[in-house]
């Protein structure tokens, strides 16, 4: 089932995954009580008076936003976790190696330095702040990495990993300076999905789909580029023009997917591998299933989050290494003799 | 018929392709052979719009192939690169589909007849069998059969080899340009063949282009061509060149050592190199 039905599949585990998420918590919802308001809410009836309105609002204003942030944010990181890997033919890479995640941290930071929440924009100024960066921090490098007209990879990389870096120290450096307080920082960039209720749901969701929508019709393009630049372009492929789409619509969604809910790290390493172990190469495939896979990826690491230390809420960030990371090592060992890369 | 005209390319300030001209005639496989660094493999990347050359032209039907698109070009001419390096995880299937990039849209669908024309690529390289193994898990030889099939899927009248043969072993040699000789008489194609191996050049091919320094130093048949007097002049070492016993194509052998031979056998004699190239 699981081999021969990837999206079935896939699409129950994000069911289940969003159903356990919005049931699960400080307050447990029941399952009857939670399919009677989910329903009533759907069909546009009045919420029945014998719920009390506790569930109502702990359902719709505090845990269905923070499932569609943390879904949005997993499909967001791993589909462009799964592009850029494919984009630089590197099975390391994720969105942090072209320096959008760390640029957009350093967004957020400066701003929080600045105190600028108490000011004009309110709580938005962070997200935007790390929004700007991001795209700031891609032309940056791209430019920086062109050589002629042509953008070679190699150079993409090496400036990215280069910016990154300054990046994080100058992050390190506000935080270091910084005489506000440190704790939010340090919630933001653990990927705390800071802000609650719909608000960064709508914020981010433009852009998210744009992007997602963008990489998930690279699929083929990014097949060919497998064999390389040179073969691509004897294959009649346009390189230049891919790598410059593929390189946007994936720094849009990991830029926005950032801004909205922090660094979240590991996701997009992870979650491409694990549908590429089990499904294949094809990048038609590795892209919409990173999608589906992510978004269920970080609502259970969101969930696990809430409950280990309940009522304490951990970081989701430091739980998707916390369990990524010896659950890859544990899908990398099962299938250590496949050529799968 | 394809007409390369006077082609010059350059990296960066260096110059390393000096007016080349080459003409190749349907069905018809010219070699390209010279020493490291004469710039057969540039010519390569020059002709097939990987670089683009500093002045010149490649015609064919009367067209420009230098002026296309890359999706166009690509319907003209196909190149069989060595086969190294390959994304490992794709299977000989997938890797041969995607030949037919240049007639597919963004999404890259394929239709019946994209893959009709797979099947009969890989029937022709008879890879059928292998057609769901990855490539990770074929040989040297069948690897280099694999990009074989997918520039016969892209269904080209122009085959560009860029030293296919390299890292195969003597069956595997022979058999691949055997192959590829077939498809050149069988589709009528126009092959430009850079070998290192002058013997199977002068065996394989029609014509030979010795390349060095980035100009086309000889051009002809095989025996006008492959002579100790112009191998001499381009490698800068001391060569033999003797008849085929069967074909009577020119043999190279080499004739450079220094020190004299001595073996231990029965048949054991001393011998002086010779200096005396039959041709």
């Amino acid at each position: 089932m699981v081999k021969r039905h990837p999206y079935l599949f896939s699409l129950l585990l994000l069911a289940t995954a969003a159903l356990l998420s919005v049931a699960i918590g400080t307050v447990f919802i029941p399952p009857m009580t939670l399919a009677r308001l989910l329903l009533a809410r759907l069909m546009g009836f009045s919420i029945p008076a014998d719920l009390p309105q506790a569930y109502q609002a702990i359902l719709f204003q505090i845990r269905l936003p923070r499932a569609a942030l943390m879904m949005l944010t997993g499909a967001a990181l791993a589909s462009s976790g799964a592009a850029y890997q494919g984009l630089f033919r590197n099975p390391l890479a994720d969105p942090y190696l072209i320096g959008v995640a760390s640029g957009a941290g350093l967004g957020a930071v400066f701003a929080l330095s600045l105190n600028w929440p108490e000011n004009l924009l309110g709580m938005y100024t962070v997200p935007a702040s790390a929004f700007l960066a991001a795209i700031l921090t891609i032309l940056v490098v791209y430019n920086l990495a062109k050589v002629g007209r042509a953008v070679p990879t190699t150079t993409l990389i090496l400036a990215g990993v280069a910016f990154s870096s300054f990046a994080t120290s100058l992050t390190s450096f506000l935080m270091f300076r910084s005489n506000t307080e440190l704790r939010r920082a340090f919630a933001w960039l653990l990927g705390g999905g800071a802000i609650g209720g719909w608000e960064p749901v709508l914020a981010m969701l433009p852009y998210v789909l744009a992007g997602m929508a963008g990489l998930s019709l690279s699929g083929h393009a990014l097949n060919v580029l497998q064999f390389g630049e040179e073969q691509a372009q004897q294959l009649g492929l346009p390189i230049e023009r891919v790598k410059l789409l593929v390189v946007l619509a994936a720094s849009l969604t990991t830029a926005a997917a950032v801004a909205f809910a922090g660094i979240i790290g590991f996701i997009g390493l992870v979650v491409p591998h694990v549908a590429r172990l089990t499904w294949g190469a094809d990048y038609r495939r590795i892209i919409p299933l990173s999608i589906l896979g992510g978004g269920s990826a970080l609502l259970l690491a969101d969930l696990a989050g809430r409950v280990v230390l309940s009522p304490e809420t951990l970081p989701v960030g430091i739980i998707t290494a916390l369990i990524g990371a010896p659950f890859f090592l544990w899908i990398l060992r099962q299938a250590k003799a496949q050529a799968y890369w | 018929m394809l007409e390369i005209l006077s082609l010059s390319l350059a990296y960066a300030d260096k110059i390393v392709l000096k007016d080349v001209s080459l003409s190749i005639h349907p069905g018809e496989i010219l070699a390209l052979v010279g020493p490291n660094g004469a710039g057969k493999s540039t010519l390569i990347r020059g002709v097939s719009g990987v670089h683009p050359p500093r002045s010149g032209s490649v015609i064919v039907d009367g067209r420009d192939l230098t002026l296309m698109s890359e999706m166009q070009r690509a319907r003209y001419l196909a190149v069989v690169p060595q086969a190294r390096l390959l994304p490992a995880a794709y299977t000989v299937y997938e890797a041969v589909l995607l030949g037919r990039t240049p007639y597919l849209n963004w999404l890259g669908r394929a239709g019946a007849h994209d893959h009709a024309m797979v099947r009969l690529a890989l029937e022709r390289t008879s890879l059928l069998e292998l057609a769901d193994q990855r490539i990770g898990e074929l040989s040297g030889g069948e690897q280099q059969r694999v990009l074989l099939a997918r520039a016969l899927a892209q269904d080209t009248p122009i085959l560009l080899l860029d030293e296919p043969t390299t890292h195969l072993d003597l069956q595997h040699q022979s058999n691949f340009l055997n192959l590829v000789r077939r498809m050149a008489l069988e589709k009528q194609l126009m092959v430009l063949m850079v070998l290192h191996d002058l013997n199977l050049a002068g065996l394989y091919a029609d014509s030979v282009a010795l390349l060095a320094n980035g100009s086309v130093v000889a051009i002809g048949a095989p025996g006008e061509v492959i002579t100790a007097k112009n191998l001499t002049s381009v490698y800068h070492v001391p060569v033999n060149v003797i008849p085929h016993p069967d074909y009577g194509t020119p043999l190279v052998l080499p004739d450079g050592r220094l020190d004299p031979i001595v073996s231990t056998d029965a048949n054991s004699r001393r011998r002086e190199p010779s200096h005396s190239p039959i041709r």
